[in-house]
């Protein structure tokens, strides 16, 4: 899109879908929040700024930019983010994780929740996905962009490196590929369980263009977005390492892995809710 | 009914081939993949009609399934094709995840698959990828018999809309079925009836099964054999119906014995009508390098080895 972003909505959005976030994964005891609040600002630029895109959604998605979730654990920032955005209403959140829901633990096409063209959670697979779909829109002559969002563990599985190189060999340079980069999986640190080592100088050996960003910052996120459209379409896909922090928005779950799968209970949950002003309403 | 014979033989693989190629020019929205197998596959012909529709994706077969999955998305019909080992076993998860739970119109197509690949040996024999497969919620699982079929069942995944795995093989192998006889996905083919003993047979066994219905008969032993082309959705009321003429079974198939259409069909008579089962597939072993012919000797799955499960399930049948 090309008109000015409006920054002062876009952050009460994402101090609204971050309290989302928190109540879904407090009411389930389960999910994965540190991820999910680490990521707000990239799912609020794309659906509420960058993507054209329909909430009455269709699966073909012709016409539109597809937003594709390969780290799929952090399903809950992308269901409060769609509901937000008016493909479900968001009294649905309510129902994350729980039985005969429509919000499984990690995002699933079989009970048609809107906005979710393929299962993920098994990590590695996104990449090629999003891969395939770009390719189509190249075969249906549609111009719109591919988006896909991988987490930095993720990296580690072997997948992600077969897409690295079909991408650029096929000049697939609608899709405009993300990772997050906060430097922690479940285990620890990434750089003590599985070094990844110079992420841009390896995307860019395999052919991509790179750029970093940082991605708990509105602003650069948007900049960086739009910056990635200029950079498409000129034979190669893109990359951006977006630099987040794992937990963002809620002082006692950044900066560590711990929260990385965790629930907060009752009272972390009104300590974090404090730090997360309501802007929209609770659902 | 049709007494079977052959005139000529070829390899199911360039069925496929030939199907492929008459979607292509009847669909633009057909798609092929290939992992580096393009010959084996017999995807020459559509790789050069239609070059914008054919993708090469290397050897990183978990790669192709993904971008198999996601082509779907904006109405391709992507037909993904390498060795039925590479096109299983190797991708189970991504099949499992971005193909099957998330219903994607994807046709994986597979080649050299069970011990007739011959000379490579066990690593690329696969024999569990029927089990694999139809284990998948919602997939589809098509093994067909010759040239002629396999080339009606590729036509016929193209009008099919869902997750579909389509397994053929390397050897040149008897037509034994006519270019335009039916072929219906999830409808079982009765070839030959009978009223002793029902043969149930899928891939290259139906002409071993054809071959031991016609020994039989010259020991006075009437046969039914029945073509399972499709192993899922199952022709349940085709089995039943069969098995409650005959009383007994004996299942054919080059795959293990756990797992595949014995399993299908010993799963369905003890549900609906317990009767006595022999089973003629590989007895929970890996293959080895040899001749299709001296393979199938070797591992049990000629049409000797049909005539003994026969004998023995009549056996057990006199016995009640």
């Amino acid at each position: 899109m090309s008109q000015q972003p409006d920054f002062d909505r876009l952050k009460k959005l994402a101090s609204q879908i971050r309290r989302d976030i928190v109540r879904m994964v407090h009411a389930c005891q389960s999910g994965h929040p540190g991820g999910s609040l680490g990521c707000t600002e990239y799912f609020v630029a794309l659906y509420f700024h960058i993507m054209k895109h329909d909430p009455k959604f269709n699966m073909d998605g012709k016409g539109e930019d597809l937003c594709f979730l390969s780290n799929g654990h952090i399903s809950p920032v992308w269901y409060a983010t769609l509901a937000r955005a008016g493909y479900f209403d968001p009294k649905e959140l309510s129902t994350f994780r729980f039985i005969n829901s429509r919000l499984q633990g990690h995002p699933a096409t079989h009970e048609h929740l809107p906005g979710i063209r393929v299962a993920s959670g098994s990590l590695g697979q996104g990449l090629s996905v999003s891969i395939g779909a770009a390719q189509t829109k190249k075969l249906n002559n549609d111009d719109r962009f591919v988006y896909v969002l991988m987490g930095d563990g993720e990296q580690q599985e072997g997948q992600v490196w077969e897409a690295a190189m079909y991408a650029p060999h096929h000049k697939i340079d609608n899709l405009i590929a993300t990772i997050d980069v906060n430097g922690q999986q479940i285990d620890g640190p990434t750089e003590k369980i599985m070094s990844l080592l110079d992420l841009k100088a390896k995307w860019e050996a395999f052919g991509w263009i790179v750029q970093a960003f940082d991605g708990n910052k509105i602003e650069e996120v948007v900049k960086g977005l739009e910056n990635a459209q200029k950079l498409a379409k000129k034979g190669k896909p893109v990359m951006n390492l977006m630099k987040t922090e794992m937990g963002y928005g809620v002082d006692y779950m950044m900066g560590s892995h711990k929260w990385h799968g965790v629930a907060p209970n009752d009272e972390e949950l009104k300590k974090a809710l404090a730090q997360l002003p309501e802007t929209l309403g609770d659902y | 009914m049709t007494k079977f014979t052959f005139t000529e033989k070829k390899d199911t693989r360039s069925g496929f081939g030939v199907g492929l190629h008459e979607l292509g020019k009847k669909n633009p929205n057909v798609v092929g993949l290939c992992a580096d197998l393009t010959g084996s596959l017999k995807m020459d012909a559509f790789k050069k009609d239609f070059p914008e529709r054919f993708f090469q994706v290397g050897i990183a077969e978990a790669n192709m399934m993904g971008i198999a999955a996601g082509m779907t998305i904006g109405g391709k019909i992507p037909f993904t094709g390498t060795f039925a080992n590479f096109s299983t076993g190797r991708v189970y998860d991504q099949i499992r995840q971005s193909i099957a739970y998330s219903d994607k119109n994807v046709k994986i197509c597979a080649s050299h698959a069970g011990l007739t690949l011959g000379e490579d040996g066990a690593t690329h024999q696969i024999l569990e990828d029927i089990g694999m497969m139809r284990m998948l919620p919602g997939m589809t699982v098509i093994v067909p018999c010759d040239y002629n079929q396999t080339r009606l069942a590729t036509i016929a995944l193209g009008e099919h809309v869902g997750p579909a795995y389509l397994r053929f093989g390397r050897p040149s192998w008897p037509i034994f079925t006519a270019p335009d006889r039916p072929f219906t996905i999830g409808k079982a083919d009765k070839m030959i009836e009978g009223k002793d003993v029902t043969i149930f047979a899928c891939g290259h066994l139906v002409w071993n099964a054809i071959e031991a219905e016609a020994k039989l008969t010259e020991r006075g032993i009437s046969a039914e054999v029945i073509n399972i082309h499709t192993i899922k959705p199952l022709d349940v009321e085709a089995i039943l119906a069969s098995v409650q003429k005959t009383g007994c079974a004996v299942t054919c198939e080059e795959h293990q014995i756990n797992g595949g259409l014995g399993d299908c069909v010993a799963q369905v008579l003890a549900r609906f009508n317990p009767a006595p089962v022999e089973m003629v597939a590989v007895n929970d072993s890996f293959g080895e390098s040899g001749t299709p012919t001296q393979l199938l000797k070797k591992y049990g799955l000629g049409p000797e080895n049909i005539i003994e499960a026969v004998d023995k399930v009549l056996k057990r049948k006199k016995k009640g």
